[in-house]
């Protein structure tokens, strides 16, 4: 039987030896867990499941992360309680990778950055964007702290072998346009549940062309459509990130030649354009010149989505010289300290305070309605951020709209969505 | 398992931040969680439960966005004990059984429940009786190993059985 990536990884990890047809779709298989991860909002039910459970050790404290990335810097008493809580248990427990404050970054940009996760690993995180690891040929998937809790004492959990799909992606990509784009497209395509339960796998020159970051926020997005995974074969260049991530000894790793999925779509990039998902779900996709002039009250740019530093790149290369919009906010929240200080020695956070950027502390904070810039009622939003679901960044009276860090510089810069090609 | 209320009724892609908004996620206590019950949908929303006789029905992909088993804990906690749909996110429905809210997933059958409709849930047999349509709809047995699950009494005692096992 021709394996898909995500057969591939689900049968190199099961508990009992896989033949053929134990990996076809819709098989229970229990697999070996070679990373668990929870942050400051799911590891404190983790923590309660685990004592329920009567659990004493966790199998491994190496192979669990903990990352209070959601409201950090603390934004009131309960958050900072629910940091206390997962502080003492990763000191009882002796956690290796336990990150809060000055070494703690967005847990999905940070993750690949520190090289605890590689090509063909098997990784579950109480985080429905754990998926970004995908981005580097790793198949990783969201789950409710009680599995995370069943995982971080087991070191191991079930998984339904998923149907994949297929996506290719053919021709060159316009300038300003990256691989938020694609994903945006292919929610759009498939819709909210489009891939629900299935797994994603991308493939195609434009990815061949494509750099790591990229991938990471295709694959961070693949739950918007409803996926259990975002899958890319591991190459060269995956290899090449993981190296500078100081690891050592991953291979390549591809689907097999034949294997079956069970759609195959296909999109020749050459003739798009930025795109843009309005409220409130992320299918509503158009094209950007669709949406011109439509002001916005305040611009993000950051998250495990978009806030790596090839994002800011592209911010700064669009705000270089300009200012942002007087009456607009511009928050700009590099999504790791490593970024910010890239960020730094590259010019770029010079050139966003230059353009009267705000600039923040690695959080998820606005992404998802925590803190560090909230909508009140009638306020509009552009985001490079994975979600637009009502209410999500404040106010249920509030909208928000998600695209690239280019169109999101562009429309700070003019104070309505603007195509950045149009400045 | 047997379960009965009347019905309360929403619609597609009811996301998890309109289940319980992430500010509530500071708490992981089931009443609190319950008393801001799909705020993100309708802030008044919650004042239409009977607690224990309100089953929610609903429509496509309910529970999609985030991973937060606060959301079936708020449902829980609000006194809803089901949750019938046209269909489940993936992550939503795996934490339903984990944390003991019941969902059943039954495709475009969905349309025969309306707000206000008595039902019965009989979950061995795999059937919901409309009381007030006098129709019967039916549903697929549970996957073996989510059934595993509840027999246990959930994921955490599953979890339990198998460490002492291994003791």
């Amino acid at each position: 039987m021709a394996f898909t990536l995500a057969q591939k990884i689900l049968a190199a990890h099961s508990l009992t030896p896989i033949n053929g047809e134990d990996a076809a779709p819709g098989r229970i298989v229990t697999c070996r867990l070679d990373l668990v991860l929870a942050n400051d909002i799911t590891a404190p039910l983790a923590i309660k499941s685990l004592a329920l459970m009567g659990a004493k050790r966790v199998f491994d404290k190496n192979k669990i992360v903990l990352v209070m990335d959601h409201f950090t810097p603390q934004k009131d008493i309960a958050s900072a309680e629910q940091v206390i809580l997962s502080r003492k248990f990763a000191l009882e427990q002796n956690i290796t990778h336990y990150y809060e404050g000055g070494d703690a970054g967005v847990e999905h940009a940070l993750l690949p950055e520190l090289g605890l996760v590689g090509p063909g690993d098997l990784v579950i995180g109480a985080d429905s964007h754990t998926c970004t690891y995908g981005g580097i040929g790793a198949f990783a998937t969201g789950m409710g702290s009680t599995d995370i809790a069943a995982g971080m004492a087991l070191g191991e959990s079930w998984f339904k072998i998923p149907e994949s799909i297929r996506v290719t992606f053919t021709g060159k990509l316009p300038p300003y346009m990256g691989g938020k784009d694609l994903i945006l497209w292919v929610i759009g395509r498939l819709g909210v549940d489009g891939a629900r339960y299935k797994a994603l796998e991308f493939d195609g020159p434009v990815i061949e062309e494509m750099p790591v970051e990229g991938r990471l926020t295709m694959a961070n997005m693949a739950i918007e459509a409803g996926g259990k995974a975002g899958l890319f074969a591991a190459d060269r260049k995956t290899l090449d990130y993981c190296r500078e991530a100081k690891r050592a000894s991953d291979a390549e790793i591809a689907p097999d030649p034949g294997a079956s999925y069970e759609q195959h779509v296909t999109l020749e990039v050459g003739n798009l354009e930025p795109l843009v998902a309005c409220p409130h779900l992320p299918e509503n996709v158009r094209p950007v010149s669709e949406l011109k002039d439509l002001a916005v009250n305040q611009v993000i740019i950051g998250s495990c989505t978009n806030g790596r530093i090839q994002d800011l790149r592209m911010a700064a290369e669009v705000l270089a010289g300009r200012k942002v919009k007087k009456g607009l906010r511009c928050i700009v929240l590099p999504a790791t300290p490593g970024v910010f200080k890239a960020a730094l020695k590259e010019g770029i956070i010079e050139t966003l305070l230059e353009a009267e950027c705000i600039i923040g502390p690695p959080s998820c904070g606005p992404c998802l309605g925590g803190h560090l810039g909230i909508l009140g009622a009638g306020e509009r939003a552009l985001a490079t951020t994975n979600r637009n679901f009502r209410g999500r960044m404040g106010s249920p009276e509030s909208e928000i709209y998600l695209a690239n860090p280019a169109v999101a510089a562009a429309t700070a810069v003019t104070g309505a969505i603007t195509h950045p090609g149009k400045l | 398992m047997k379960f009965a209320g009347s019905a309360l009724t929403v619609g597609d892609h009811i996301d998890t931040d309109a289940i319980i908004p992430a500010i509530y996620l500071v708490s992981a206590d089931p009443a609190e969680l319950g008393s801001h019950c799909m705020e993100g949908l309708d802030p008044q929303w919650k004042k239409k439960i009977k607690p224990g006789a309100t089953l929610l029905t609903a429509g496509r992909n309910f529970g999609c966005g985030s991973s937060r088993e606060h959301a079936p804990v708020a449902l829980i906690g609000a006194g809803i004990p089901v949750v019938i749909a046209h269909s489940f996110a993936r992550i939503f429905y795996r934490n339903s059984f984990n944390m003991g809210l019941v969902p059943i997933e039954v495709g475009e059958d969905y349309s025969e429940f309306h707000e206000g409709d008595e039902l019965t849930v009989d979950l061995p047999a795999g059937k919901i009786y409309n009381k007030t349509t006098g129709k019967t709809v039916n549903f697929p047995p549970l996957p073996e190993s989510m059934r595993a699950i509840l027999d246990t009494g959930g994921l955490a005692e599953f979890v339990k059985g198998k460490l002492s096992a291994k003791l």
